[in-house]
């Protein structure tokens, strides 16, 4: 068994429209570490969310290979968790009952664990609330619990805190972090926010749309927690924001820089 | 400014309501009529024959209460509606959850089952009465027909409406075919198929009264077509008034079950 958690090889995924084919995603090529946090950026249209659909295997039409554990993709399972931008509780269970789903809470070790998972999230208190009754972040949460309940090798994480105010964000960003350090799962987080991207991520992977590809892998060589103000965040910022506005910009165009 | 005008006109307006206690409010309407209708009686205004007042039609109540006569009737209503709107609701909820589920079922059996709701029920009573006499058999599978079509519908419906992308919460976390109907769809349908459940009470109801007037010995419709031959208006008054009561009863209990059941669901509330 190798090191690498996952393997994608030379991964492309064509969309059939009535107007024609789409090349969503082109020769795709990412190596992610056991217990690596990865943060794939770029604008919308890139493939991004398209790239991990396939990683979850919710989209198995594509072409290359997708190695999880030395073993190719071939549908949705638990050991790939996946946390929507929209926290997808079912809206008749209760918290508790949401993070157990198919498991029974009868079940002594299940109740232990959704019990340590409740206060991982900091949730203590919630068990009985329904989900209208929560509110977005805390939702959110559940649906972290959730996921990491079934212990996956990999967390797929899609714009999941893009819906949420600019301070709940900010929290949740230190809540999955802290979540990360204690347990190490490999996560896969796409965004496009430029600090979340960088705040998290130990790699950055740059995206660029039409047709979706990546056009640079940024290593954020910078200790947790990390301080947004510190001039070492800043400058890697700034580095990554020149290849997201090449990005941006047309290829001819070199006079895109700050 | 303009919101606390609207505040303090709305408690004056309600201000005699708060006098009365809260589970009262239905009953005001229902009271005043009666009242109105008594004088009216009293007072001679209106044909005794025609339209017996509250107090004759209560005593009629309690005389046919008395004699037994009236227990004898309801007991075959009910036995009649209940069979018939068990096997019907039955039937519908097992044929809507099999077109609801499998595309195979809807292509094959939805377009005539379809075909066949928008015939008028009422129109086959001839039908069934030239097929199967006019037995009891007859009335339960009419009435069960009645009764099918609505939970049919309303689960199909339910189960077509389950979140697409909470399916996708259970693929990932690899619900079971079974915990996929038991945790997934059937809780997402339930408010529909309660629905239809009502719907069906209502209709149970309406052919039984139509079953039970074409040539039978028995029931409350019996009765009331049979105190119509005779003039007795009061008799027909006692029996709609039954027909009401366990209309109501029984669409209020489906709707606790609705409360008890669906206390999740996030809706306006008025």
């Amino acid at each position: 068994m190798s090191a690498d958690t996952l393997i994608i090889e030379q991964v492309n995924r064509v969309f059939q429209t009535p107007a024609g084919k789409v090349t969503a995603l082109k020769g795709i090529d990412l190596r992610v570490r056991k217990g690596e946090f990865i943060t794939l950026i770029g604008p919308s249209g890139c493939g991004k969310s398209t790239l991990l659909k396939i990683v979850a295997g919710l989209d198995t039409s594509y072409e290359g290979s997708v190695l999880l554990n030395d073993k190719p993709i071939s549908g949705p399972s638990i050991e790939k968790g996946f946390i929507f931008q929209e926290p997808r509780l079912f809206p008749w269970l209760t918290v508790e009952k949401n993070i157990a789903g198919n498991l029974s809470l009868k079940h002594k070790d299940v109740r232990k664990k959704v019990e340590e998972y409740i206060a991982l999230v900091r949730l203590e208190g919630f068990e009985k609330a329904y989900p209208r009754e929560l509110s977005g972040g805390m939702a959110q949460r559940v649906a972290i619990a959730r996921a990491l309940l079934r212990n996956p090798d990999v967390l797929l994480l899609d714009e999941p805190f893009g819906a949420l105010d600019a301070f709940t964000r900010s929290h949740m960003q230190e809540v999955l972090l802290d979540i990360w350090q204690n347990n190490r799962t490999t996560m896969l987080f796409v965004t496009h926010d430029l600090d979340e991207a960088v705040f998290l991520g130990e790699r950055v992977v740059i995206m660029n749309p039409r047709p979706g590809h990546i056009r640079s892998i940024q290593p954020i060589d910078l200790p947790f927690p990390r301080k947004r103000t510190s001039s070492s965040f800043q400058e890697l910022r700034t580095k990554v924001l020149r290849e997201f506005e090449k990005v941006e910009e047309p290829e001819f165009d070199t006079g895109a820089g700050i | 400014m303009k919101n606390q005008q609207t505040a303090i006109r709305r408690t004056a307006e309600q201000g005699w309501l708060s006098f009365i206690p809260w589970s009262l409010h239905a009953w005001l309407v229902p009271v005043a009529i009666a009242a109105l209708w008594q004088m009216a009686g009293g007072l001679g205004w209106i044909s005794q024959a025609l339209l017996p007042t509250p107090l004759m039609i209560a005593k009629q109540f309690v005389h046919l209460g008395v004699s037994g006569e009236l227990w004898g009737h309801f007991e075959v209503s009910i036995l009649r509606a209940f069979s018939g709107f068990i096997l019907g609701s039955l039937t519908g909820l097992a044929l809507g959850m099999s077109t609801g589920l499998g595309s195979m079922a809807e292509r094959t059996l939805d377009p005539s089952i379809q075909m066949l709701r928008t015939v008028p029920l009422l129109s086959l009573i001839p039908l069934f009465i030239l097929w199967f006499g006019i037995g009891e058999f007859s009335k339960i599978l009419m009435i069960s027909l009645g009764a099918f079509f609505p939970v049919y519908v309303n689960t199909f419906l339910g189960i077509r409406s389950v979140d697409a992308k909470l399916y996708e919460v259970s693929r990932i976390f690899q619900y079971s075919k079974l915990q996929l109907l038991t945790r997934l769809i059937l809780p997402s349908a339930l408010p529909n198929i309660l629905l239809g459940i009502r719907l069906s009470l209502g209709v149970s109801w309406l052919v039984l009264v139509v079953a039970e007037m074409m040539g039978t010995s028995a029931g409350i419709g019996y009765m009331i077509q049979d105190a119509r031959a005779y003039s007795q208006t009061d008799i027909v008054f006692v029996g709609i008034i039954i027909f009401a009561m366990i209309g109501k009863l029984s669409d209020s209990s489906v709707r606790l079950l609705e409360t008890r059941l669906l206390s999740w669901r996030e809706t306006y509330k008025g």
